[in-house]
């Protein structure tokens, strides 16, 4: 076996490498900063693996492009930012609908609309869970470093695959452009999932029948499956209805689809909160900075660690609320105006005080201003 | 219906929803012609749609179908021809979906010239949601929101295509039905982006309220005022007021987006072995 | 008798919109009280097939094998 180089890359490169690690061969985009270097790298590197990159007229179209060719089979991309993540909101409701494998990489910057194109910001988490209208499944994965970056765009895209689902990789500004010493694994360790293909001949197929996986079979275009696929609500056949009982035991399965394999889907990181009496959760680059303030907190002997959801939606809440059960209060720094908090705070009021600290003008949260809030909340 | 043409349909799909005397069944039945005389593989074979009256028609037709969101069906169908070129792609449009909220996505698969097969049922009007002005609509016509007559301008979409780069353009009505048939096979067989506006009829959001009489007076109508563009090169430009051109408006073949971009994969394939 | 007429017409998804009898070219087709099409003159149908090329219901198919 042989053991892979070190190498100083960036957070967007790395997510370029996972994807193309994880079997993704093919990718649309549409330059915006900060997340454009994903963009180029794919450019380069997929036709020669024999992949197809496309840069499209606009967002809209990126996002509708890498549906159209995961119904081929292919496994997809696309990344953006903030003005970018926004206008594809409707292609993604639709892959939530119609069932169809993709990931989205979202280099976040300071919003809201054109804001800082190269500030950093954690601004788009509710839009993560909410963004499109309706109600719908997605999954957000959040990564701290640049082997993060590598790792959980592997897992988006076998979560992709796996259920059915876009699911998000969420970076800030901070993550994309930072550079880090990484080795990446090699091609043999790192797991690959695929959809899940008919078991059965194209006469008998129900595009939309499931068992008790919840998880329909996909069949690609161009395979004599011959089915329809429609972002109207619709029956296992796939064809649309308009029936409510038909419509809701679609909507139920969908969003309880991902309820069932929360073991799996559901990652996050504790440090040092055995005997914690304040618990930082933090995530993206500002749990960075948290873990920072946790060493030195430590060192001055405070009590405090630090929760780290890697898995943003659906939210790690049994862990969290495990944890804040035995605090004295929780405190949520991000570069936002308190967007998780809320889901933190509904997870936690019961059990502890929450304080939130908030920063949205394009500079990182620093560790010495989660130690005053730590001291403040103490 | 023909026994022949009925593999191509989901028959038990049938009667569509379209309302009496809309022109897009007329045309639907051209392209499931078109389709069968190509002899193109069925089984290969990806039909695509936006939104709108005449996007429902995919999920009538025995194909691998997709029906997207609005506008964006010529996008989908770039995912889907770009990831697996040997896929014959068709994209049935109508005038909102592909040239108002579709205008971008329109415009620049026409520019790259990707192997596309794209029907433009044109019946003037936002049909679906139930009378509204489109690019399509002609000045003066009236519409829900043009009740006093339609202030803008309107497109002439052989025009836009051909000026986007489209390789094969032509231009057929419900009434013409065979010649769209072939202009529709043309298509089919030119490698590139090719581009058929499909003549329909609106009896019921267009042709009532603009007083054009019933389906088969707005027939009728398509019948006088279409003339073959072979025929209007011989007559003076005063027979040709207020006609409109139908049949084969361009054929320029050009390189194609899909094959030059597995060009460039054996390409980089070639220096990587060497 | 219905089998001998030589046009197959599927009643039940005819929307009669009159296209069919509007279009003959030999008036062989005709429109009921309710407006749907039936065959009111046989032996005019010269089998053109202009009905079932315009009818957007494909209610109609010419029986070309028979006369």
């Amino acid at each position: 076996m042989t053991v892979n180089k070190a190498r100083l890359i960036q957070g967007n490169q790395a997510c370029a490498e996972g994807a193309i690690a994880a079997g993704v061969t093919f990718f649309a985009g549409y330059p915006i900063t900060p997340s454009t270097e994903i963009a180029e790298i794919m450019s380069e590197e997929l036709p020669k693996i024999g992949g197809k990159f496309i840069q499209m007229e606009d967002e809209i179209g990126s996002m509708a492009c890498i549906l159209g060719a995961s119904l081929t089979g292919k496994k997809v991309l696309t990344a953006s930012s903030g003005p970018g993540i926004s206008l594809k909101q409707e292609a993604i409701g639709y892959a939530s609908m119609a069932e169809i494998p993709c990931v989205i990489v979202n280099v976040q910057r300071l919003g809201p609309s054109t804001g800082g194109p190269t500030s950093t910001a954690q601004g788009d988490i509710m839009q993560a869970r909410w963004g499109t209208h309706g109600d719908h499944p997605i999954i957000a994965l959040c990564p701290a470093t640049v082997k993060e970056c590598f790792d959980l765009t592997v897992k988006a895209v076998n979560f992709a695959e796996k259920f059915r689902t876009p699911v998000y990789v969420l970076l800030d500004e901070i993550i994309g452009h930072m550079r880090e010493k990484v080795i990446l694994p090699n091609k043999e360790d790192i797991e690959i999932v695929d959809r899940k293909r008919p078991s059965t001949k194209p006469g008998d197929y129900k595009p939309y029948r499931t068992d008790e996986s919840l998880i329909p079979e996909m069949a690609d275009y161009g395979t004599g499956y011959k089915w329809h696929v429609t972002g109207l609500h619709h029956d296992e056949t796939g064809f649309p209805t308009t029936k409510p009982a038909l419509v809701e035991k679609l909507m139920n399965r969908l969003m309880s689809k991902l309820d069932k394999y929360k073991e799996e889907i559901l990652l996050w990181q504790e440090e040092s909160t055995d005997d914690a009496e304040v618990l930082i959760v933090a995530y993206g680059s500002t749990a960075r900075s948290a873990l920072d303030a946790v060493e030195k907190l430590r060192e001055a002997g405070i009590k405090v660690g630090l929760f780290r959801p890697i898995t943003i939606w659906p939210f790690p809440e049994e862990a969290l609320a495990r944890l804040a059960a035995n605090v004295k209060g929780v405190i949520v720094p991000e570069m936002n105006y308190g967007q998780l908090y809320l889901e933190v705070e509904r997870i936690c009021k019961d059990k502890c005080k929450t304080s939130g600290l908030f920063k949205a003008n394009s500079e990182p949260i620093t560790p010495d201003e989660i130690i005053a809030k730590v001291r403040e909340v103490l | 219906m023909r026994p022949d043409l009925q593999e191509l349909f989901r028959m038990e799909k049938l009667p569509h929803i379209w309302c009496p005397g809309c022109g897009h069944g007329i045309i639907m039945r051209a392209i499931a012609e078109a389709i069968k005389e190509s002899g193109i593989d069925m089984d290969k074979t990806v039909i695509v749609s936006g939104i709108g009256c005449s996007s429902r028609a995919p999920g009538y037709m025995n194909f691998d179908t997709c029906h997207t969101i609005h506008g964006r069906a010529l996008a989908f169908a770039t995912g889907i021809k770009l990831a697996n070129p040997e896929l014959n792609v068709f994209v049935i449009t109508g005038d909102g979906d592909a040239t108002a909220i579709g205008g971008n996505h329109f415009i620049h698969a026409a520019r790259r010239n990707i192997d596309l097969n794209v029907i433009l049922f044109n019946n003037n009007i936002y049909g679906m949601t139930g009378g509204q002005y489109s690019p399509l609509t002609p000045t003066g016509s009236k519409a829900t929101t043009s009740p006093y007559g339609n202030v803008e301008r309107n497109f002439d979409i052989p025009t836009l295509a051909i000026a986007a780069g489209a390789s094969y353009v032509g231009r057929g009505t419900a009434y013409h039905d065979k010649l769209l048939k072939d202009l529709i096979i043309a298509g089919i067989n030119n490698k590139g982006f090719s581009l058929i506006e499909a003549i329909s009829m609106c009896p019921t959001s267009f042709g009532r309220r603009n007083k054009l009489g019933n389906a088969a007076k707005m027939l009728e109508l398509q019948k006088t005022a279409a003339i073959n563009v072979k025929a209007a090169q011989k007559l003076p430009p005063e027979k040709l007021e207020g006609k409109f051109l139908i049949g084969e408006l361009h054929n320029k073949p050009a390189p194609e987006f899909t094959e030059e971009y597995d060009k460039l994969i054996a390409k980089l394939r070639k220096e990587a072995e060497q | 008798m219905l089998g001998e007429l030589p046009l197959d017409i599927n009643l039940k998804h005819c929307k009669a919109c009159g296209i069919c009898y509007a279009i003959c070219p030999r008036k062989a087709l005709a429109g009921d009280k309710l407006g749907k099409v039936y065959m009111s003159d046989p032996d005019k149908c010269t089998k053109c097939g202009i009905c079932e090329a315009h009818c957007p219901d494909y209610v109609i198919f010419v029986r070309r094998d028979k006369k």
